[in-house]
């Protein structure tokens, strides 16, 4: 094992892609200089500026870039900086990237990874800390990935690189500078749809992803203490997603907590709630409930944030009355 | 399918062969369209149609220049430039039919062709959706060592969306081989395009960003034909991107369901008198060619038998409604 950041998984795993195909390259503004996180650090010196390509900021056009050098067949990682920018790239990617396979039936394929940083950081605000992941699962043609530890940031994005599919890469902002261990030598690819369970239980099944997966297993840990025992499952990507995992734990628990960080209404967890009585019938869920932000905008100034924020103790109290009731 | 030599250069001395190759596929575009809105008309043809009558010149002149591993990226109006850089007539009708077998298996329509063994990288439903895929292919193109350029076809109304500016600087940017095409028929959608559009136009735009270029009576397909010979080698040889400003008439409405009692009908009455169509057609006469009527009388007869074809051809299979969303992750079922 080794002691990595997220940061430095995903740059591993980039940079041993790289060198093993050289139609991979990153596009992206500040990208030549090593990304605002330094996920790019290093690499224009090793794989040089045509490889590694630092743009203007025209997000539509770093977006539209990407695909044109897809469809000659290169392989490029479109990084988006933030992903609250891909606001300024949305016909490129939801009218081109995703619709051109099938609109052109089946000439084309879009090999592009769009990496989009996502959700709270440092009290970025409104425009900087989105979590709108659940938008793009409900967009057919692309794949929607998710991580929560370097390991699976380092295995996906493996994934990513090497899928003929357009992949969607949320990278969790809070998360990405935390310490972390990851296995040493050749990174292996994780395939998608394949959920992480992070701890057994029996009393309710917790579904989670992304940046909140750490005050998941805080609230865990709470909740063992007063004898509550939770079955944890990261699903780690959101299209596909791991049903089978989530259908089997339910039925053990017949008990069902979505947490997200993004907000409650619309978001992922209604989809996952659905299917999951869909697929069981009612008589065997007791409770299948969401928690998620509240409907609001981020607010800057740290204790409004906070109010906001899904935290540890919000968890505990979610959970320990899906478990109880 | 005419063949594209990369090696010839267009425009010298015009000879008869090369007339005769335009006056091809101008009568092949206009037969098709012409054809194609008949068969609308009659109900055979679902979805809206953009045709270009009118614009022949531009598409043909310009694809004469350009080789099959050269791409292109077009708009909504698209059929001249699908046709023009050699995709099959049969195959568009059974697309804009909806039938099994058309270039896209039905998904996509008029305004979805494309055909990436030619090198047609597809018409556009948005406007100035070509343009930062055309750059962004010939970065690949560029990064991937091949001699390749890269044409970009669209409408003047395209130059008042943010793309148009991002996409030319970025060309100019990384030196890109592209060849922007501006087919600029004086109206977007509805709209006469000057009424919307601050400043003196494409050509100004595209000069403020470093993109050189040349405007040309686009109705004049030995003057774009000239222009874009000469424009596509400078852009093959290395400088970076160009424009072509070519201004044309579109005689129809804007789509397959608009009468155009919009358009003054003096103008319009004009345009056709200009036809670019019969101006070539009276310099093939001119210098002696034998042929011309005949070459009209078999694109107008290929097309009646590819719409008879696509009448009778059958429907897409409904399962493969399924097919080509994505390799993992794919719905299989309703
Ligand atoms: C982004 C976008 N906005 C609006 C439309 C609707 N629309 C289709 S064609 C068109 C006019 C485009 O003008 P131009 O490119 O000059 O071509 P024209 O159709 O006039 O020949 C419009 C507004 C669209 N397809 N895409």
């Amino acid at each position: 094992m080794i002691d990595v950041t997220l940061v430095d998984a995903g740059r591993l795993a980039v940079q041993q892609e790289m060198r093993r195909d050289p139609r991979v390259w990153v596009l992206g503004e500040d990208v030549a200089r090593g990304g605002l996180w330094g996920q790019y650090r290093g690499f224009l010196e090793e794989f040089g500026a045509e490889r590694i390509v630092s743009t203007p900021i025209s997000e539509s056009t770093i977006m539209g870039a990407g695909l044109g050098a897809a469809l000659v067949g290169t392989r490029p990682i479109i990084e988006m900086r933030i992903f609250d920018f891909v606001m300024c790239a949305m016909d490129e990617l939801v009218n081109q990237i995703a619709k051109i396979r099938y609109m052109f039936g089946g000439q084309a394929r879009p090999a592009v990874v769009v990496r989009m940083p996502h959700g709270m950081w440092r009290n970025s605000a409104a425009q900087h800390s989105q979590m709108l992941e659940s938008w793009f699962v409900h967009l057919p043609g692309v794949i929607v990935v998710a991580p929560s530890c370097a390991a699976d940031e380092a295995g996906l994005m493996v994934s990513a690189i090497r899928s003929d599919d357009p992949v969607l890469f949320f990278d969790p902002k809070d998360l990405w500078l935390a310490a972390d261990r990851m296995p040493a030598g050749e990174i292996q690819p994780i395939p998608f749809g394949k959920a992480r369970r992070l701890h057994e239980g029996g009393d309710l099944t917790i579904v989670t992803w992304s940046a909140i997966v750490p005050k998941v297993m805080e609230a865990v840990t709470l909740l063992a203490a007063q004898g509550v025992h939770a079955d944890v499952l990261d699903l780690r990507t959101l299209w596909p997603w791991d049903e089978a995992a989530v259908l089997a734990s339910v039925k053990k628990t017949k008990r069902l907590l979505v947490v997200h960080e993004a907000v409650e209404v619309g978001g992922f967890g209604g989809e996952i709630v659905a299917r999951v009585i869909d697929q069981l019938g009612t008589a065997h869920v007791k409770v299948a409930r969401r928690l998620g932000a509240p409907r609001l905008p981020i607010p800057f100034s740290p204790p409004l944030e906070n109010q906001i924020r899904v935290t540890t103790e919000k968890i505990v109290a979610a959970a320990m009355k899906a478990a109880r009731e | 399918m005419p063949k594209k030599k990369s090696s010839e250069k267009a425009g010298s001395g015009h000879n008869l062969a090369r007339l005769t190759e335009l006056y091809n596929t101008m009568t092949r575009i206009r037969a098709f369209e012409e054809t194609a809105l008949t068969a609308h008309k009659a109900g055979e043809i679902p979805g809206p149609l953009h045709v270009s009558i009118g614009q022949e010149g531009v598409a043909a002149g310009v694809c004469i220049n350009l080789t099959r591993e050269d791409r292109i990226t077009s708009n909504h109006r698209g059929h001249g430039h699908a046709l023009a850089k050699g995709a099959e007539a049969s195959r568009m009708f059974l697309e804009l039919f909806g039938r099994a077998g058309g270039y896209c298996g039905g998904k996509g329509g008029s305004m979805h062709i494309a055909d990436f063994s030619v090198g047609m990288l597809g018409a556009n439903g948005v406007v100035t959706g070509g343009i930062p895929i055309a750059v962004g292919a010939a970065q690949g193109l560029k990064m991937l060592k091949s001699k390749a350029v890269v044409v970009c076809f669209f409408g003047d109304g395209a130059i008042n969306r943010g793309p148009f500016l991002e996409g030319l600087n970025w060309a100019a940017l990384y030196n890109l081989p592209v060849l922007f095409v501006c087919e600029d028929n004086g109206v977007a959608a509805f709209t006469a395009t000057a009424s919307v559009t601050a400043g003196p136009g494409v050509m100004a735009r595209a000069a403020s960003l470093g993109v050189s270029g040349v405007s040309v009576d686009g109705n004049d397909v030995v003057a774009v034909d000239a222009a874009a010979a000469h424009l596509l080698a400078e852009v093959r040889g290395g400088v970076g991107p160009r424009l072509l400003h070519a201004k044309t008439y579109r005689w129809t409405g804007h789509t397959s369901t608009d009468a155009a009692a919009w358009r003054d009908p003096v103008e319009v009455s004009a345009a056709k008198a200009g036809c670019p169509i019969a101006r070539l057609k009276s310099l093939l006469i001119e210098r002696g060619a034998a042929n011309v009527e005949a070459i009209a009388q078999a694109a107008a007869g290929e097309m009646t038998a590819c719409r008879s074809a696509a009448h009778a051809a059958p429907w897409p299979d409904p399962a493969t409604a399924f097919d080509d969303v994505q390799d993992v992750g794919a719905v299989r079922h309703v």
